[in-house]
């Protein structure tokens, strides 16, 4: 899921791509494809970063696994700053990225 | 200082020994938990964040090649060229239990078996650069299922890390030293009025003993 000139690329590969640039549509969008078949959805961190509240839902559940991807638009770091959440989440304090 | 109240009978003294032995072994087991939990996330988290790495490298040099393709190519001609995808990715899940949590693991299939089979067009209205671009998405579509796996892994570890950390602290700070000190309230308790009977056995028996033979009578006699 993302904006049209970043996904467009995946589509070759078999993935399924839904251009979506709408904070609204794309919840509405990732709400359908999580209860839907799918196990994996790549989001880009732009669109990612517009609709924090759904992906927090689907955090602990088993599946799908939401994984946040840069965009043309460059990278935001949001996907590195997801895993040190982890981390700070299980340990309490950043102790592998040491505060980078 | 017993912060709730308890009874102090005999009873609740051995429930609360025996309740005191469970705390004290689910407490050491819990730990256990958590400290695998923490060695297996740490291993996980280290990959998961080198496979992040490599895989924002490589989309972030894909998208380069698209961005470059795009530019050389009509609008409609790329459109037409990406309709119809050769390849389609199936994804298997099942999962593996580690450590009581449940974490995914995929499987992918492609729908035909040659690796190469990317290119959902024909190379002549296209420019080389959307090869090369299908190309180096192709070659990181493995690692990205991989960091998807990865990541959710950790994110589940990591609750659940949390989770057990939170039971073993609530288990250690205060279930524990609470039923000691229940237990030692009750004991102190039971101890005091055993002294007390005991005291007052003894009184009584003077009492009885100075009711039939007259001590203190005979005493005052015998001076005079």
């Amino acid at each position: 899921m993302g904006d049209r000139d970043s996904i467009y690329g995946f589509a070759a590969l078999g993935l399924d791509t839904f251009p979506v640039t709408d904070p609204v549509e794309a919840s509405k969008k990732l709400r359908q494809l999580a209860e839907g078949e799918y196990a994996v959805v790549y989001i880009t961190e732009a669109l990612a970063a517009q609709i924090p509240a759904e992906i927090d839902r689907y955090r602990l559940a088993p599946l799908p696994a939401i994984i946040p991807i840069p965009g043309v638009s460059g990278n935001t770091g949001m996907g590195i700053l997801n895993v040190k959440k982890s981390v700070e989440q299980a340990v309490g304090s950043d102790i592998i990225f040491n505060g980078n | 200082m017993a912060k709730q109240q308890v009874n102090p009978t005999r009873m609740e003294l051995t429930r609360l020994k025996r309740k005191l032995a469970t705390t004290t072994r689910g407490h050491k087991l819990l730990k256990d938990k958590r400290d695998e939990l923490m060695r297996q996330f740490l291993d996980l988290v280290r990959e998961n964040k080198a496979l992040r790495e490599k895989v924002e490298a490589g989309i972030a040099a894909a998208n380069k090649n698209f961005v470059l393709a795009r530019a050389g190519m009509a609008d409609e001609v790329l459109n037409v060229a990406m309709m119809a995808p050769m390849q389609e990715v199936y994804l298997e899940t099942s999962h593996r239990n580690v450590m009581s949590v449940d974490i995914p693991v995929f499987e992918y299939k492609t729908r035909t078996s040659d690796a190469n089979n990317i290119y959902s067009y024909g190379y002549a209205f296209t420019s080389s650069d959307l090869d090369d671009a299908v190309k180096s998405l192709a070659d990181i579509l493995p690692d990205m299922l991989r960091l998807a796996e990865c990541e959710k892994s950790c994110q589940l570890m990591a609750a659940e890390i949390e989770k057990t950390r939170r039971r073993v602290n609530a288990l250690e700070h205060v279930m524990i030293p609470e039923t000691q000190e229940n237990i030692k309230y009750i004991t102190m308790k039971l101890d005091e009025s055993e002294r007390s009977t005991q005291i007052r056995l003894m009184k009584v028996k003077d009492m009885l003993l100075e009711q039939a033979h007259h001590y203190k009578e005979r005493q005052e006699k015998t001076p005079a």
